[in-house]
């Protein structure tokens, strides 16, 4: 009989309990709502505007600054009630891109401003993720003022635009002037060929051993588009083979290019020429290269953009007075010293408005506000990209920056990539195996047609070609 | 049937309605959302993440020709067979064997060193493992101190290295599980089988072992299970590098999902992940003749 009425009792305490911990998690709620009105994303949902970029790692510490210290001041002046939130993700490069597809297909979680990398605009775009921007623009004066090329980034395939690019970059080969010239070659340094590489790599190696990193390039699935765009493609676009013949409309699977560019970075590998895998395979391997090993002198050679400056000058992640002098950018040339002779990639980012932010108009008038020739001169002087405005180009203040004199020039022979819809998965695809040739998993011919069987399956069989 | 029982059978299902609309809701619905989404082109963006079609058995043809997913399909057994079935189940048998009828300040002491590490979430394992594992870590600087070469060991023996951690893990389970069961194998048996001259082993094979049988078969089916589905340890470790010297079906998911942005191969590969698990159970359960 005691023991029941002690069961009892226990049953009945735990009821109570449990109604109190479910009155406690509803109240939460409520009270929020009737004391703090602020907080209630749908009371105040007109006067709180998120933005959502990468962040982590230093990266985009220019953005944040120029967002922080310009933008939000300035937004706020005219618009004082409304409370800009930064809302970054930190993640790698490889991962942001699936975050924001993630964030964007609910309204609870859409941002009202998302930065873009335009080769992901077209198929965010085709997602419904964003909101086309025409009607907008039409009735805006600043859209005239961005350089045309830039424009076609932002552009999808039905035509509309999703997107007001922020900037536009060039890559090229970085090299410590010092280190080259102890190891005899000859500064300014302008390779001819993938030779002139590869020979000036070895001769680093010669001279200074396990103390320096002859040359750096990004060769993993960490590093994701970085991997595609810096390295592989900076290759394959100085073979006379690109990725996608844009008259036939065809993916081309097979070709020497491919081989080719494969094989480079093998021999870098093989050869020892390269960092370790433990440094070059992390998300994190491009601070390692261009804030660490760079700034010490322990890095020769360094296939990138031209924002890495952004590191160095004295508001960057790594300030380093010294890097106008002791660096020196070249252009990356072709294959064989093949017409024209250098070559680089293009890409850029954007500011885009997601389909299900819930504060759209308010999301354009920051977007119009940010997207002004003086606004983005401030952007560049801090973050050190190459600025989407003519007016800016022009600006002698910009042209001083170090190093926007080559960056700039390497323009004339840049190369973009497909703007079509699946590009974004034959991307993934050259990142899982060029880590594959790196770690020896695979030969670069074994790479080359494995090329062709992932990509066949990624765009079906009608829409590739062999040359 | 009479109305009593009928009365009781109506009150027993009322009863029993709300978790069985929990389950159809957070189980039977994902799983069959799961098998749904596996025969269509779903994806994570682009036209297809708007409007997916329905692609018959698209997913499971381009799997089997996918070389990456025999991969896979290897270092899953692989990491099964040494880091579970060798590693957990052995290694957790043998210490349960030799924590028989020790003193019980000794079976608390080691028990509670084991049983540390299963008790550690998998991330913080991961982390404790890198940080041991590192160019720069732990175990590197204990070489260095001998006045050895250090080693990459993630980079240079990838799949050893989640293993061990996966063993040290996930030993302690195993361990619980052995000795329970190494309890309830009578005393009076083995005594009279020492009185009949057997030696140390022959007790453990033809006595110990047969007698807990079932416990083998249930601990080697829910841990195959638990390492199938592994994820976060690997993950976190090694990202299922380098290149593809760790990827486990688990991790392929992952990344064909949410990397390559092709969800309703994802959900085919997790699917495959299923299957490979249903018939490693029913395997065991055959083999062993036991009942569950």
């Amino acid at each position: 009989m005691d023991r029941n009425i002690g069961k009892k009792v226990l049953l009945a305490g735990l009821l109570i309990l449990l109604i109190l911990f479910t009155a406690a998690c509803s109240n939460s709620d409520s009270d929020a709502g009737s004391t703090d009105k602020e907080n209630d994303p749908k009371k105040a949902k007109n006067n709180e505007l998120t933005i959502t970029f990468r962040s982590g790692g230093s990266t985009n510490q220019g953005l944040i600054n120029w967002l922080n210290d310009m933008v939000i001041p300035k937004f706020n002046e005219e618009n004082p009630e409304v409370n800009v939130q930064l809302s970054p993700l930190e993640v790698s490069e490889g991962d942001y891109f699936a975050k924001v597809a993630l964030l964007l297909q609910s309204e609870d979680t859409a941002p009202d401003i998302v930065t873009e990398d335009t080769f992901m605009v077209n198929s965010d775009a085709s997602a419904g993720y964003l909101e086309a921007l025409d009607d907008r623009i039409e009735s805006w004066d600043g859209w005239d003022k961005v350089t045309d090329t830039v424009k076609k980034g932002v552009i999808a395939e039905d035509g509309n635009i999703y997107g007001v690019p922020y900037n536009t970059d060039t890559r090229g080969l970085w090299y410590n002037k010092e280190l080259l010239a102890d190891a005899g070659v000859s500064v300014p340094w302008e390779p001819k060929n993938w030779d002139d590489i590869i020979n000036a790599a070895k001769a680093v190696k010669e001279t200074f051993g396990d103390d320096v990193v002859p040359m750096w390039m990004n060769s993993g699935k960490a590093t994701g588009e970085a991997t595609s765009m810096q390295t592989f493609e900076m290759l394959l676009y100085g073979t006379d083979d690109p990725l996608y013949d844009y008259e036939e409309e065809k993916w081309i699977v097979k070709s020497d290019g491919l081989v080719d560019a494969f094989k480079f970075i093998d021999t870098i590998y093989e050869e020892g020429l390269g960092p370790n895998l433990s440094q070059v395979l992390n998300g994190q391997g491009s601070s390692i290269a261009y804030q660490q090993l760079m700034p010490e002198g322990k890095l020769a050679i360094g296939l990138d953009g031209m924002w890495q400056t952004g590191n160095w000058h004295e508001n960057g992640s790594a300030p380093w007075p010294e890097f106008e002098d002791k660096l020196g950018f070249a252009a990356m040339p072709t294959q064989d010293g093949n017409d024209p002779g250098t070559t680089s990639m293009s890409g850029g980012w954007a500011l885009s408005i997601p389909a299900k932010s819930d504060n759209k108009d308010l999301a354009w008038e920051f977007i119009k506000m940010a997207s002004t020739p003086e606004m983005n001169l401030e952007l560049q002087l801090n973050d050190r990209n190459i600025s989407p405005y003519k007016e800016v180009a022009e600006n002698p203040k910009y042209q001083e920056l170090p190093f926007f004199e080559e960056a700039t020039s390497f323009l004339e022979n840049t190369n973009f990539r497909p703007a079509v819809d699946k590009y974004p998965n034959v991307s993934t695809v050259i990142q899982s195996l060029v880590e594959q040739v790196v770690t020896d998993a695979i030969s670069p011919e074994e790479a080359a047609e494995q090329y062709k069987v992932q990509v066949t399956e990624i765009v079906g069989a009608d829409k590739i070609m062999e040359k | 049937m009479n109305t009593a029982s009928r009365a009781i059978t109506l009150r027993s299902i009322f009863f029993l309605l709300p978790s069985w609309i929990l389950l159809l809701i957070f189980f039977i619905g994902p799983i069959l959302l799961t098998f749904y989404f596996s025969f269509t082109d779903l994806a994570l963006t682009g036209a297809q993440a708007q409007q997916m079609a329905f692609v018959g058995f698209d997913n499971f043809i381009e799997m089997f020709q996918d070389p990456n997913f025999r991969i896979s399909v290897t270092k899953t057994i692989l990491f099964l067979f040494i880091s579970a079935i060798i590693g957990q189940q052995v290694l957790g048998f043998l210490l349960a064997y030799l924590m028989k009828e020790k003193n019980t300040t000794f079976r608390r002491i080691i028990g509670i060193v084991v049983i540390a590490g299963w008790v550690t979430p998998e991330i913080v394992v991961a982390f404790c493992w890198v940080a041991f594992l590192n160019d720069s870590g732990t175990l590197n600087a204990i070489l260095q101190s001998f006045g050895l070469e250090t080693i990459t060991w993630l980079y240079t023996f990838p799949l050893i290295s989640v293993c061990v951690a996966n063993i040290w893990h996930g030993t302690a389970f195993s361990m619980l599980v052995f000795q329970a069961s190494l309890d309830d194998v009578p005393k009076t048996i083995e005594e009279a089988a020492m009185i009949d001259g057997a030696s140390k082993l022959q007790i453990l094979i033809r006595i110990i072992l047969p007698t807990v049988k079932g416990s083998i078969v249930t601990n080697m089916i829910l841990v195959t299970l638990q390492t199938l589905g592994v994820f976060t340890l690997i993950y976190a470790m090694t990202g299922g590098g380098p290149g593809t010297s760790t990827q486990t079906l688990p991790i392929f998911m992952y990344n064909q999902a949410f990397v390559n942005y092709q969800l309703g191969y994802g959900t085919a590969i997790s699917l495959v992940l299923l299957l490979i698990g249903v018939i490693a159970s029913l395997f065991y359960i055959r083999s062993m003749k036991v009942q569950i």
